[in-house]
Parts: structure tokens; C-alpha cells; sequence
């Protein structure tokens, strides 16, 4: 039966989400202002804080458990991108690791946390042109990786990270495979960390392989042939992708709710009220552009609940996932450029949280597959259309 | 829970309607709008499929299905892709039966429900909008001035659906004592009531042109007590208005899930310097926003629609879902008219009259009532 109303459970353990998140608000500023440091793995506040288990994750067998995923994710980031009560462990690349991974190298790798190294400085979404290679020393059983990786996701923090190279520039994606390369490995560094507009508490690094050497048994799901026909590795990251987009979207979501909410409430102090049921004469433009955010926010929302919806009832949902992206990523932001505007020069001022959500935010239409990149998945999806017909 | 999942009898529902709107509309759909009339047959056909009275209770010979603004929505939006101006002629009954079923008394629901249970078409509307420009729901030029056990009602409602042919209009008006959405009261007047005036010549509008549209004009209408729906309880007017909203926004989430659908074969067929419009990233982009923004309708619109369902309050997913259609559906018809070209701007194709019916639905979701 369609439902948009949670249970009283759910309904708790968002609650309890939300008092985390406010928690972690607190460590927000420090951390983007001191960008050259971590933030701690558990927050002092951890220790007194009682956490209500989150459900069941596993989008495959539990529906519920798909979408309160999305949820709990928007809270979190209503609270901050980066800080947490308690850092999980998990990175992009562990999302890799279970989607294609064989069981033994998921439970050889249980417990780490894995960057995904897909983007070089020439090559984002197109991942087919991937210079980064990897060649087989049959005499050894090991690969040889070389190239450069960058934007890597919690590079330097990982334990390790899963990184996508070609065993064969000529067959396109049919020959582009990931490898699972722990820190520490000779002729693996990290080299950088960037610098950016926001979300400066997380880390994204830039790493170098020269003739980095692994044991053969880490590609990623084991299957060495070279497919022609396309495929083959992409279509792991592919997979990979339909987990992660909408959670992108949910990350947005979640900093675009915080930006809204802490909109109304200022204004409202200051008399501004907003009243759903009055005649469009009897609306002030700021009421009304406040309700239109509200309005962008809340279709972004069930755009992301339903793409997860969809996971956790195991149907398909490539079109849906990017729709969630795109959806989340656009209106995260619109909406903190739109609230900045509403509440003048003082939105600006970084005494507030204000100016940083709008900062924080701007990455989600960009990060795994811009707004545009959603859009040619979408297109093809509902055009019938390759990616050769259509790039 | 949240879930997604329609009902296997929405399913069924769902499919039923569909195919009708495929055979039976579209094909007459421009001759209605050209000649700014909906066919009897037609009105007999959806009669036939038990739409309107479905949500009618087996006691009163009615569907008996539960009353679900769900499962209108997705009946509506089916319709609606077929052709909005037949689907709001067919459906305008429930604008007079739904209200009813949510807020009547027992004496209400049996004297006036029955009417709709016969085996032909019957008409009877809600009339809402009025006569000047500032509509506002808790301000209505219509009053209701207590006299003796009843009623006197004036003023003037415009854009009535089927006032010309119906039996019975729900009245929407502002009670002489009490102010604003409190204060909004529902009356069911006959169409022969003394004062009550039905204009001889019908709405011209931009859009939805096959949907009959009257002006009413009421002067000093006396209505007794059991007229007044819900008795001394009265209505509660924020959620028959959300009800009637959502319901229309429906309508326009079809029509442009047809402009959407009816755009992405033409762009594949129509070339432009030796491939097809489609394989062009703008237009790409646009179908690709399309249906984006047709999902999030949707979603928004079961939201507000399931909200009625559970007995929430629904004004604030309503304006949050209206809000949203009001600017994407404009967009959807706008951009579904440019892929078309020249060849959207002449009245061979369905597409100009889709892009007056989404401007015109837009608008009637504040004014009618569906």
C-alpha cells in the first residue's frame, strides 16, 4: 500500500539521529576552519550518548532497511558532512567490495575501510579512458599497477583503497578492472590532499602507483578475461553506483533540510510566517520562496526514498537512482544559494553554519556523476539509447 | 512504513483505466476541444467503468470501494494522460460525491448518493471559484447568513464544472459569523433551487475546453439546515480543499506524463542535420528533466494524497505539491511543446492543446475543483 508515514520506531531512531547530528554540529566549524586536521574517530559526547541501533542495512533483503538508510543518512548530514558521534568504518570502495567482490575477499577485507580510486587528472565519469594500468607478471602471479589517481574519497585516511585500471586500452570497459591495494604497499603513496570549496573535514587525496606490485588474487571479483562487448569490471562500478547516487542525494538533502530550517527559524523571529492554506495575495515573496525550497526538498526526498525503495524490493532502478542524484544533488544547491539570498548579508557570515552548508553542499551535484552525467544516464535509460548513441 | 507499492486492486485499477484512456480518448480527444463539448457516449463509457460511484458503499448500491484519495489520484492521472479536459468531465461528479463521503451525515449520504448509483451518467459539481481575481479560500464573497432553521445564500461562483447539466452543486461559502478557514461551510443546492441562476451560455477558457464550465449566480438562496454538509458539524474545509487540490494536481501529473511520453518517440523520429533531435544533448536533457520532474510529482502528490488517506492533516503537502506542479508542469508542457517545433504550434498534433490544458489546470486547482 502506498505510505509516506514512518512507525514509531522509525520514528525514535531518527529521533535519536537527530540529537547525534546536533551533536556533531558543534565540531562543524572547528573542522572546516582546521582542515589539516582529522576529526576524531569518536567525539567526546560518545561516551554519555545512548545510540538506538539503526535497522538493518542490507538493501537487498530488507526494504525498510533501504530507506531508513537514506533517512539516516539525510540526519547525519543535517548535523555535518564529515563529523560523527562515531566515525563508521567504510568507504566508497567497501560499497565496491560487496557489490563485486568474491566472498573470500569480502571477508578478507571485512573491517577496513577502502577508498574507491576511479578519477585521473584526464578522465572523471568517462571512466573508460582510464590511463591507469595494470599488467600480469605471470612469473611472480602478481599485477603491476602504474598511474595517478585523484579526488580519491578518505584516500588518506583508508586502510586501503580499490583502485580501477585497464588490463587493455583497446577494448574500452570490457578492460577496465579494480584491484584492492593496501596502504603500505611499495611504490603506492598518497601524495596530496586537496584543498576545497567545502566539506574541508574530508579528505580527498591524490595518490601515485609506479610499478606497484599486488598479489594476483586482489582483483576485485577475480574474473581476469577481457571482455570486447563492454562490461565486465564497469559494470561492477555501475552497480556499485545504483547503491551510492542516491545516498549522494541524501547527503545533500540533509545539509539543503539544515539550510532551510535554520532559514525559517531566523525569519520567522523576525515575524515571517508561513501559512499553507493562504491566498497566493496574501503571501509574502520570502514565505513563498520558502515554500518552494520546502517544496524542491521534500520531491528530492521521496526521488531518493523511492530509488531506495526500489533496491530493497530487489527491482531494478538505474534510471531511479540518477534520478535521486540529480534530483538531490541540484536542490542541495539551489537551496543553500537560495536561503543565503533570503536571509541577506548576514547569511554570509561565518559565525553562522549558514555559508558553509552552501559550500558543503555544492559537491553533491558534482561527486559521482555530475547533474549532467545523471542526465545522459536518464536520457538513454528512457530513450533506449547506447552510450554510443547518445554521449 | 514507506512503500511505493501500489495495491494489487490500484494495480488492476490502474491498468483498466489506462487502457480505456488509450482507446477511448485520445482518439476524440481534439474534436472535444475544437467543438468545446464532451460526448454523452463518452460520459456513459466512464459511467459504464464504475469510476465515479466506485467509492459509493455497497449499502447505498454504490462500489463499495474504500474511500482512497490514493487510488483517485492514480485513476486521475490515467484519465488525465488520455485527455485532461475528458477526465475532469467524467470525474466532476466526484468533486460533489467525495465531499460527501468524507464529511456527510447518514441522512446525506443516503438522500443524495443514490443518485449516482442509476444505470446512466448523473451530474452534480462542487462550485468554488468566484468572480474576482484574489480568490482566498478563507475569505469568500459567497456567504451563508443564518435564517431561521436554514440558510440564505449569495453570491457568485464561477467555473462550475457540468453546470449545465447538473442536478446538484455543493456550494462552497463563508458562514456570516466566523472568519476565515473555519468559517467555510459546504451546501447542497438543487439546480432548481429559487435564486439560483445557471448563466445560458458556458466558460470560454483557454484549455480544457471539452469540460462544460458555467457561472452561477445565487441570490438569496434559502437552504434548510439538512442542507448544510455534516449537519451541525459542518466540514473541514483545509481538507476538502486539499482533497479537491490533490485531485486536480493528478489531472496535470497525466497530462504531462503524456507530453513526455509523446515527446521522446518524436525526438527520436525527427531528424535535424542527419541524426535524430534526440541524440542532441538539450533535448536529451530536456526528456531527461521531464520525466525527473514526473516522478517527483507524482510522489508528491500520493504524498499529500495519502496524508488525506490516513487522516492527517493535509494542507501542508498539498501547498507543497502544488507548489511544485504549479512550476514544473508549466515547464513539462513548455519544453514538450519546443521538441515539437512549428509542428507543436499547429492544432494537427495534440501538443498545443496540451500546453493550453497545462496552463489552464495549473490555475483550476486554485479555482474549481476536482
Amino acid at each position: 500500500m502506498i505510505d509516506f508515514t514512518l512507525s514509531q520506531r522509525d520514528e525514535a531512531i531518527l529521533e535519536n539521529q537527530r540529537e547525534q547530528a546536533m551533536l556533531c554540529r558543534k565540531y562543524a566549524r572547528y573542522y572546516d576552519e582546521h582542515e589539516e586536521e582529522f576529526a576524531p574517530d569518536v567525539l567526546p559526547e560518545a561516551d554519555s550518548f545512548e545510540s538506538k541501533p539503526l535497522p538493518e542495512t542490507d538493501s537487498a533483503r530488507d526494504t525498510n532497511g533501504a530507506v531508513m538508510g537514506m533517512l539516516t543518512t539525510m540526519m547525519q548530514n543535517y548535523g555535518d558532512y564529515t563529523i560523527r558521534l562515531r566515525r563508521g568504518k567504510g568507504g566508497l570502495g567497501n560499497a565496491a567490495l560487496a557489490a563485486s567482490g568474491t566472498p573470500e575477499q569480502v571477508e578478507r577485507w571485512r573491517g577496513q575501510t577502502l577508498a574507491m580510486a576511479i578519477t585521473e587528472p584526464g578522465c572523471g565519469s568517462d571512466s573508460k579512458a582510464i590511463q591507469a594500468t595494470a599488467v600480469l607478471d605471470e612469473a611472480t602471479n602478481e599485477w603491476i599497477l602504474n598511474g595517478e589517481k585523484i579526488f580519491v574519497t578518505t584516500g588518506c585516511r583508508a586502510d586501503g583503497v580499490v583502485v580501477w585500471a585497464t588490463l587493455d586500452k583497446e577494448a574500452g570497459r570490457g578492460g577496465i578492472k579494480s584491484f584492492i591495494v593496501m596502504k603500505g604497499t611499495p611504490g603506492f603513496d598518497v601524495t596530496h590532499k586537496e584543498k576545497k570549496l567545502g566539506i574541508r573535514a574530508d579528505d580527498t587525496a591524490a595518490m601515485v602507483f609506479r610499478d606497484c606490485r599486488i598479489p594476483r588474487d586482489h582483483l576485485l571479483g577475480g574474473k581476469e578475461s577481457v571482455s570486447r562487448k563492454g562490461g565486465g569490471g564497469f559494470k561492477g562500478v555501475m552497480k556499485t553506483f545504483n547503491m551510492t547516487r542516491p545516498a549522494v542525494g541524501a547527503i545533500g538533502i540533509g545539509i539543503a533540510q539544515a539550510a532551510l530550517d535554520f532559514t525559517k527559524e531566523e525569519l520567522a523571529r523576525e515575524g515571517v510566517v508561513i501559512d499553507y492554506m493562504a491566498a497566493p495575495h496574501q503571501r509574502s515573496a520570502i514565505a513563498e520562496k520558502l515554500i518552494e525550497i520546502e517544496a524542491d526538498i521534500d520531491a528530492a526526498v521521496l526521488d531518493i526514498l523511492h530509488s531506495a525503495w526500489l533496491s530493497g524490493e530487489a527491482k531494478p532502478n538505474n534510471t531511479e537512482a540518477s534520478i535521486a542524484k540529480a534530483k538531490g544533488g541540484e536542490v542541495a544547491r539551489t537551496a543553500t544559494q537560495r536561503c543565503i539570498g533570503l536571509l541577506g548579508s548576514l547569511g554570509i557570515s561565518r559565525e553562522y553554519l549558514l555559508e558553509k552548508w552552501f559550500r558543503d553542499s555544492r559537491i553533491t551535484d558534482i561527486y559521482e556523476g555530475t547533474g549532467q552525467i545523471q542526465r545522459l544516464i536518464i536520457a538513454r535509460d528512457i530513450l533506449g539509447y547506447s552510450a554510443a548513441e547518445l554521449s | 512504513m514507506i512503500s511505493f507499492s501500489p495495491s494489487e486492486e490500484q494495480e488492476l485499477i490502474q491498468q483498466t483505466v489506462s487502457e480505456f484512456a488509450q482507446n477511448e480518448m485520445r482518439e476524440i480527444s481534439r474534436e472535444c476541444d475544437e467543438t468545446g463539448s464532451v460526448p454523452r457516449e463518452f460520459l456513459e463509457k466512464t459511467w459504464e467503468l464504475g469510476l465515479v460511484n466506485s467509492m459509493i458503499p455497497e449499502e447505498l448500491d454504490g462500489g463499495g470501494m474504500e474511500r482512497s484519495p490514493v487510488t483517485t489520484a492514480i485513476v486521475l492521472e490515467e484519465l488525465a494522460f488520455g485527455c485532461a479536459s475528458l477526465a475532469c468531465a467524467a470525474l466532476s461528479p466526484t468533486t460533489f460525491i467525495h465531499p460527501l463521503l468524507d464529511f456527510g451525515t447518514d441522512e446525506q449520504k443516503k438522500e443524495y448518493l443514490p443518485l449516482f448509483t442509476g444505470t446512466s451518467f448523473h451530474a452534480a459539481s462542487m462550485a468554488l471559484a468566484e468572480s474576482h481575481f484574489t480568490f482566498d479560500l478563507g475569505a469568500l464573497r459567497t456567504v451563508a447568513e443564518p435564517k431561521g432553521d436554514g440558510y440564505v445564500l449569495s453570491g457568485i461562483k464561477r467555473m462550475v464544472p457540468l453546470g449545465d447539466r447538473a442536478s446538484h452543486f455543493l456550494i462552497i461559502a463563508r458562514s456570516a459569523s466566523n472568519e476565515g478557514i473555519g468559517g467555510v461551510e459546504a451546501f447542497i443546492v438543487p439546480r432548481d433551487a429559487k435564486g439560483l441562476a445557471i448563466a445560458d451560455e458556458g466558460e470560454k477558457t483557454l484549455g480544457l475546453r471539452a469540460l462544460p464550465l458555467s457561472k452561477l449566480e445565487l441570490e438569496r438562496v434559502e437552504v434548510a439546515a439538512s442542507q448544510r454538509l455534516g449537519g451541525e458539524q459542518g466540514i473541514d474545509a483545509a481538507q476538502l480543499f486539499a482533497a479537491a487540490r490533490t485531485a486536480s494536481l493528478a489531472v496535470g501529473l497525466g497530462l504531462s506524463r503524456a507530453m513526455l511520453e509523446t515527446s521522446i518517440p518524436y525526438a527520436k523520429e525527427r531528424y535535424a542535420f542527419g541524426q535524430p533531435i534526440a541524440q542532441k544533448q538539450t533535448i536529451a536533457f530536456w526528456l531527461a528533466d521531464m520525466q525527473i520532474e514526473v516522478n517527483s510529482m507524482r510522489w508528491l502528490i500520493w504524498k499529500a494524497a495519502s496524508h488525506l488517506e490516513h487522516g492527517l492533516p493535509a494542507a501542508k503537502p498539498m501547498a507543497l505539491a502544488s507548489s511544485y506542479a504549479q512550476r514544473e508542469m508549466i515547464k513539462i508542457a513548455d519544453n514538450g511543446l519546443q521538441v515539437f517545433g512549428g509542428h507543436g504550434y499547429i492544432r494537427d498534433y495534440p501538443v498545443e492543446m496540451w500546453y493550453r490544458n497545462a496552463r489552464t489546470i495549473t490555475v483550476l486547482d486554485t479555482v474549481a475543483a476536482l
